[in-house]
């Protein structure tokens, strides 16, 4: 048991199923298969922003501006949809991609070449980000009626029973498989945030991996972008405000460390699942969205506490076999 | 007269202030300190010599509290007494002025020397005013006359020790230890410290001198006690003894003998470097590299070795230098590119710099070789499991799975996955710093093996080490570096240890360092 504990991944699947079952004794439906994909199909942005969050927080960095980033390509992609109705939607997601990932170099640009603190660097670019927003549309908000109907139908359209939203998610979830397990990139995020000083001396170039985490947060917070405004059918300047939090929250649930080098793709997964079914079962058991805020707060610190408890009893464990040898 | 034997009838009447009686101190695997002694006296200089890893730091450590001894007695005053806190140990009068001074770049120059005592007004709150005043005076005993309400960061290192030691004045401290103080000081600076050490005599109280420098200790020290691996060799007076005798004590042992250095035919040259200089660290380093040769690199901690080692791989550039591999010039402008040329670096801070904690055994072995296991972009795990278990088998590493956390190997185990690491990429210089620092002595012998092997198998290998013993059982050829200049080359037949020590302490005599 103690050691199935120590598996955090393990541990969150057992704590999720907890939750259910315990929302399941009041509200049956609420476990039913197709209400369980629709708070999937609900919680699938935040699983895709999780994953490029993972990767920024693994080398020992942090991606404040991913709500804004989202926000400036969803507005981006709006207004592509709404001056250039035929333009292809597949084109307008590259686009709103490129765009994130332009806007993820941006912020690795400036944590690389100038060497500023990563808190410092994504929440300045998180305002500019956001008051880009403005300067392009004045304030104004782009509405429903004024995007077109494939722009809308793309991630509500059902393939094999499952909504376009979630496939993408499940396939952002497959590629960062692969890149954070399969590929030299992805070893050299866990390196980089691990012991950077020992990363410099095995030829990694510390500055340029961080970069590159950047570019993939926001490639994926610019995917993001499309996604949440053609699901909600709205954008302007405030969409997603705050949402920074919860993805952060969602990796330090899955116990990705703050500290850099230790989580897996797994985690994020399953960090942002706990938080969306918390977010979905609290309205149905009536409890107003105040305390709705203090339970997910809640939920994060002793998230936080377990984990930081996991790597201290790790700390003894090493000391007491270095005494046996 | 022999020192050993030596009987101090002076200070054996006068009181120590504080005496350590019968002190060891064990860590996992190393035995820091065995059953030593030390007093120090009132008024009366006292120089504590040794190589490193003699043990001095150790003993520090016990005196200001943050060790623990595992047996024998602290006794200040004649009262039998234990440090428990560092914070004890300063309320007892103990203060330690490090080589890096430990104050508060951010606070002012009162308030380091007052803080955690600063005086306070009726309210409670701290008295400016008198504090100020207060540091002034303080800052006047220790011979400063700037002003106490500057910023720490604004002084130069030598002004920071005299904030340290007016500190040390402030909490009234009977004994005072100096841990390599001259460190980062010019001339003129050492001589007013050597003028500080006078006043701080003449108020009686008892001052611990640590140094590798000879001429220092001549200089300042009143009597002198020499340790050798955790053991106290010899005390007595200053007056009594010549340097030779010091340098006796703190190397006199047989060496050679247990090192499995194998006789290895020398090759071609490998590596040459010519005119490598820094504008700081280092400069005018030339040497020629062989086939199969190992290169021993000694001198005292700080000297520049390492330094200029992390400049030969790409870590910091060099004003000037060449550097030919193979006969062919190489420009090395990142350690990638030294990696990719054949020349890897095994630092020495295994912790900091060599281990990634948190990471499989094998990830940790095939970080610098992701480009040969990986195909089109991909790893391919199975062949990284295949060279992480040829080279830790070839290590003789123990350990349960490759699988596991390097973290919870021992050091000894950690160091052979780093060295592993480094072999795994098939270099053609392997430079080795303090390949053996902090380990346990079975994993020593196994680290020394394998080098030899390594060497016989036509490797060129640069070991930098600060034990004499290691550097005379493992090298064909020693460079000694003093202050970022090479002081001596030696080949095998000619070394002794004396040649070293004289060589790196800057020891002015007959039997210098030839050039090779």
């Amino acid at each position: 048991m103690a050691k199935l504990l120590k598996n955090r991944e393990l541990l969150l699947v057992v704590a999720i199923a907890v939750l259910l079952a315990i929302i399941a004794l009041r509200f049956p439906a609420f476990v039913a298969p197709s209400n369980l994909a629709r708070v999937y199909n609900d919680t699938s942005i935040l699983v895709i922003l999780a994953l490029g969050q993972m990767a920024v927080i693994l080398t020992r960095c942090i991606d404040l501006s991913m709500a804004a980033n989202l926000a400036l390509c969803g507005m981006v992609a709006a207004m592509l949809n709404n001056f250039f109705p035929g333009l292809p939607i597949p084109l307008i997601i590259f686009a709103a991609m490129a765009l994130g990932g332009f806007l993820g170099a941006i912020n690795g640009t400036l944590v690389w070449k100038l060497n500023i603190p990563p808190i410092v660097v994504t929440l300045g670019t998180l305002t500019i980000y956001r008051g880009l927003i403005f300067v392009l549309t004045n304030g104004k908000w782009i509405n429903a009626h004024e995007m077109s109907d494939p722009f809308k139908a793309l991630p509500r359209l059902v393939v094999a029973g499952m909504p376009v939203l979630s496939w993408l998610s499940f396939l952002m979830i497959a590629l960062m498989f692969l890149v954070i397990g399969r590929t030299p990139l992805g070893r050299a995020f866990y390196a980089v945030g691990g012991n950077p000083h020992a990363a410099v001396y095995t030829g990694i170039d510390v500055g340029r991996t961080r970069f590159f985490a950047y570019c993939l947060s926001g490639t994926l917070a610019g995917l993001s972008g499309y996604l949440w405004v053609s699901r909600y059918a709205v954008a302007y300047v405030d969409i997603a405000a705050g949402f920074e939090l919860d993805i952060i929250a969602a990796c330090v649930i899955g116990g990705i460390s703050i500290a850099g080098g230790i989580g897996s793709v797994a985690g994020a997964v399953l960090g942002a699942l706990f938080l969306g079914v918390i977010k979905n079962a609290l309205p149905v058991i009536d409890i107003s969205p105040f305390a709705q805020l203090a339970i997910s707060g809640t939920v994060i610190i002793i998230a936080v506490a377990v984990n930081a408890r996991a790597e201290r009893r790790k700390g003894r464990v090493i000391l007491k076999k270095a005494e046996a040898v | 007269m022999d020192p050993l034997l030596l009987q101090d009838t002076t200070t054996s009447r006068m009181k120590p202030a504080i005496a350590l009686e019968g002190i060891s101190k064990s860590f996992p695997g190393v035995r820091a300190l065995s059953d030593v002694s030390l007093a120090l006296y009132p008024g009366s200089v006292t120089a504590l010599v040794g190589e490193n890893g003699a043990g001095k730091s150790t003993l520090v450590k016990i005196l200001t509290g943050i060790y623990q001894p595992d047996a024998g007695a602290i006794r200040l005053a004649d009262r039998e007494t234990t440090f428990p806190t560092a914070l004890a140990a300063s309320r007892a009068g103990v203060t330690a002025i490090h080589q890096e001074t430990v104050l508060f770049d951010e606070l002012s120059v009162a308030e380091n020397i007052f803080l955690g005592h600063a005086p306070r007004n009726r309210f409670g709150l701290i008295d400016w005013k008198k504090l100020n005043a207060d540091a002034k005076t303080l800052l006047n005993r220790a011979g400063a006359d700037f002003d106490p309400t500057i910023r720490l960061r604004d002084l130069g290192i030598a002004k920071k020790h005299l904030v340290a030691i007016a500190r040390a004045l402030s909490v009234d401290a009977r004994v005072v230890i100096m841990d390599e103080p001259t460190a980062a000081l010019s001339h003129k600076e050492i001589h007013e410290l050597y003028a500080l050490i006078e006043r701080l005599k003449a108020n009686g109280k008892a001052i611990l001198f640590i140094s590798h420098k000879f001429d220092e200790i001549f200089r300042i020290a009143d009597r002198y006690t020499v340790f050798r691996d955790g053991a106290m060799i010899g005390e007595g007076l200053i007056a009594d003894v010549s340097q030779d005798d010091l340098v006796r004590m703190m190397v006199g042992r047989a060496v050679g003998s247990v090192y499995p250095k194998k006789e290895v035919a020398i090759g071609q040259p490998v590596l040459t470097v010519s005119g490598y200089r820094h504008p700081t660290e280092f400069e005018d380093i030339n040497f020629e590299l062989r086939r199969g040769e190992i290169l021993g690199f000694y001198g005292l901690v700080g000297a520049g070795r390492s330094e200029f080692m992390q400049s030969l791989i790409g870590i910091t550039r060099p004003s000037a230098g060449a550097v030919k591999l193979d006969g062919e010039v190489l420009v090395i402008r990142s350690p990638a590119e030294a990696i990719r040329a054949g020349i890897v670096y095994v630092p020495e801070e295994r912790g900091r710099q060599g281990a990634i904690i948190g990471m499989p055994i094998f990830q940790n072995i095939t970080l610098p070789s992701l480009s040969q296991t990986s195909r089109s972009g991909f790893l391919r795990l199975a062949q990284e499991f295949a060279l992480a278990r040829e080279y830790t088998s070839r290590l003789d590493l123990r350990a349960a799975s490759l699988d596991q956390d390097v973290g919870t190997l021992s050091g000894g185990n950690q160091q052979k996955v780093v060295i592993a690491k480094w072999l795994a990429t098939r270099p053609k210089v392997i430079i080795l710093d303090e390949p053996t620092k902090g380990i346990d002595i079975g994993s020593k012998a196994a680290v020394h093996a394998f080098m030899s092997e390594l060497a016989a198998q036509g490797l060129s290998v640069i070991m930098v080490s600060s034990e004499i013993p290691e550097i005379m059982g493992m090298s064909d050829r020693v460079i000694v570096m003093r202050e970022g200049r090479v002081a001596g080359r030696f080949e095998r037949s000619e070394l002794t240890a004396e040649k070293l020590v004289r060589a790196a302490a800057g020891i002015e005599t007959q039997a210098g360092g030839g050039a090779a």
